[in-house]
């Protein structure tokens, strides 16, 4: 069986979430990588190195910013032309929309959040937990291609030292697919200290109310010797810097106390913390998916416990 | 100007999947989407700042799901959307992605929109594709993840968040947009768009209104299954409860029996 991996690059590097799902492919059998950008050709190289035994590379100038649309055009012309049977990405911003907007030029299943993948029955079964993860669920597909999104971070990139064959594919782009632009592209606003290898975080999202109570949240992450995480939604309202965002599009952080504060625990903001070895969540709706993994739960108003539970931990650490 | 804003109804509360259909049970109360809300509000905000005499805006709510899926909808109305239209048929049931897609693009196609907003997610399902299908059916240009979102002449743009920084992207219209949950605060509907909103116009059309071909519908129509269900790995003893007044003695507490001070 034949799969395609789509490698997304960021500034003439391969991203490790697709590199490592390019050795989960390899494992199932012949695994081909697809490279789409412009002046990427130096990168097809590093492809055979995790698993690829061929690699498409498009290189095209309608390609050189990260937008998903004309690489649907490339992806399509690849699986048609190719015999694919599956095709594979890690979630990233771009990658959902690519694999998505596949699934429908080529009417092909695409299941998505997926933590594994096995071949089954001349198919393939996926895992694919939903629900808040309360549930998981084990997901085919009835045709082929079959798409797979798999959670970033699924699979470590694994380098066996391999060669790929490079082919080079020139795409004819659709009229609609080149019509988006990027006119400001990957700036980003504020910097900070990294909070990757805290101990500690205590977290704030839009349960805060307001920029001003951040301050609770620094408090407390003084008092436990941590650092202060933050969500997308405020990080986006100009709360708190970016380099401070745990989540799908911010840092993955896996310390051994996480504290989230007024946060409902959306997908893109548990996929960055959801390895922390002990969650404590503090939440006015009972309700917020955040209680569906945190190992201590509280629901309760965070302005009222939230700075008492401060002068706790200072009393109670001396 | 016309913006049409994709929603859906999901189940209130937590939601199960039904063991026999192994779909999610839908049965019980329905709640809007909350990040669709986030969409609705994005496109009233375009309809209030357009003071165009000649061009009034026309917000319409499109969403595909049963027929108590128009409760949910009511909510959108009463925020102030302009009408609803509900594709409500037995056999969509079961609809994946392909499926979905494709019967929302039909419905899109024939109110041929300027503008079509999506929500984040859903958030009983965690799935966060759907634009992307409805904008390569409808061959129209997307804008996704949408933080702030300017439309200015013929077209529009938006600033989103990636893994990398913030990107900023524009597009002709028509386009189709996602916004994100931090684009604004939805507004609460006020007394009188709730009793205005059972007026206003709410029609319900089957697939075959929109020439989608029963094979592309519901289970028949979808390229993925539902192989088993399973529970998730176990994360240990989880607890919860509720302040009484000594919820930062219990969390201390806690963080002691763990040893993590």
């Amino acid at each position: 069986m034949t799969t395609l991996v789509f490698l997304e690059h960021h500034e003439g590097e391969l991203q490790k979430g697709g590199l490592g799902v390019l050795g989960k492919a390899a494992q199932l059998g012949e695994a081909h990588a697809a490279i789409l950008g412009s002046g990427v050709a130096g990168l097809a190289e590093q492809s055979g190195r995790y698993g690829a035994g061929k690699v498409y590379v498009v290189d095209d100038p309608a390609l050189e910013a990260p937008l998903s649309q004309p690489r649907v055009d490339a992806l399509a012309e690849i699986v048609r032309d190719n015999g694919i049977e599956n095709v594979f990405f890690a979630q990233s911003v771009l990658a959902a929309d690519l694999a998505a907007a596949l699934a429908a030029r080529l009417d092909a299943g695409l299941n998505w959040q997926l933590t594994d993948v096995e071949a089954r029955d001349g198919g393939l079964v996926a895992k694919q937990p939903a629900l808040q993860d309360t549930v998981v669920v084990e997901s085919g597909w009835s045709s082929t291609p079959r798409l797979a999104l798999f959670r970033s971070g699924t699979f470590d990139p694994q380098e066996t030292g391999g060669s790929a064959e490079v082919e080079n594919v020139s795409v004819s782009f659709e009229d609609f697919s080149t019509q988006a632009t990027m006119v400001e592209q990957a700036h980003e606003e504020q910097s900070g200290p990294s909070i990757e290898d805290a101990d500690v975080i205590v977290a704030g999202g839009r349960g805060l109310g307001g920029p001003e109570n951040f301050t609770l949240v620094e408090e407390l992450a003084k008092a436990l010797g941590g650092a202060v995480g933050a969500t997308r939604a405020v990080v986006d309202a100009g709360w708190y810097p970016y380099s401070t965002q745990v989540g799908q599009t911010g840092k993955t952080v896996s310390p051994k106390l996480y504290i989230a504060c007024g946060i409902s625990g959306a997908i893109q903001h548990k996929v960055g913390m959801q390895s922390s070895g002990t969650i404590v969540a503090i939440n006015k709706d009972p309700n917020a998916p955040i209680f569906e993994f945190s190992d201590l739960g509280v629901v309760g108003d965070l302005h009222q416990i939230v700075p008492k539970l401060t002068e706790l931990v200072r009393s109670a650490r001396g | 100007m016309k913006i049409a804003v994709c929603v859906k109804q999901v189940p209130e509360g937590p939601g199960k999947i039904d063991p026999g259909s192994k779909r999610l049970d839908r049965s019980g109360a329905g709640a809007l989407n909350h990040f669709d809300a986030n969409a609705v509000e994005a496109a009233l905000r375009i309809k209030e700042q357009n003071t165009s005499a000649t061009d009034s805006t026309e917000v319409v709510l499109v969403s595909l799901g049963p027929e108590k899926a128009l409760d949910a909808m009511r909510k959108a109305l009463a925020m102030g959307a302009d009408r609803a239209l509900l594709i409500s048929d037995e056999s969509a049931a079961g609809s994946d992605l392909v499926a979905t897609s494709y019967a929302l693009a039909k419905a899109l196609e024939r109110e041929s929109a300027d503008l079509v907003l999506f929500g984040q997610q859903g958030s009983d399902s965690d799935g966060a594709v759907l634009w992307a299908a409805v904008a390569d059916r409808l061959r129209r240009p997307l804008i996704s993840q949408v933080a702030e979102l300017t439309l200015d002449g013929g077209k529009v743009r938006g600033k989103r968040q990636t893994e990398f920084g913030y990107d900023v992207i524009e597009a002709p219209l028509p386009a189709v947009i996602a916004v994100s949950d931090a684009i604004n605060e939805p507004r609460y509907p006020s007394l009188k768009g709730i009793m205005g909103a059972k007026k206003k116009p709410q029609e319900t059309v089957s697939l075959g209104d929109l020439g989608v071909e029963a094979e592309r519908a519901g289970e028949a129509g979808s390229k993925t299954t539902v192989v088993a269900l399973g529970a998730p790995p176990p994360r240990g003893d989880s607890r919860k409860l509720e302040d009484d007044g000594n919820a930062a003695e219990q969390i201390l507490a806690f963080l002691q029996e763990k040893r993590l001070l």
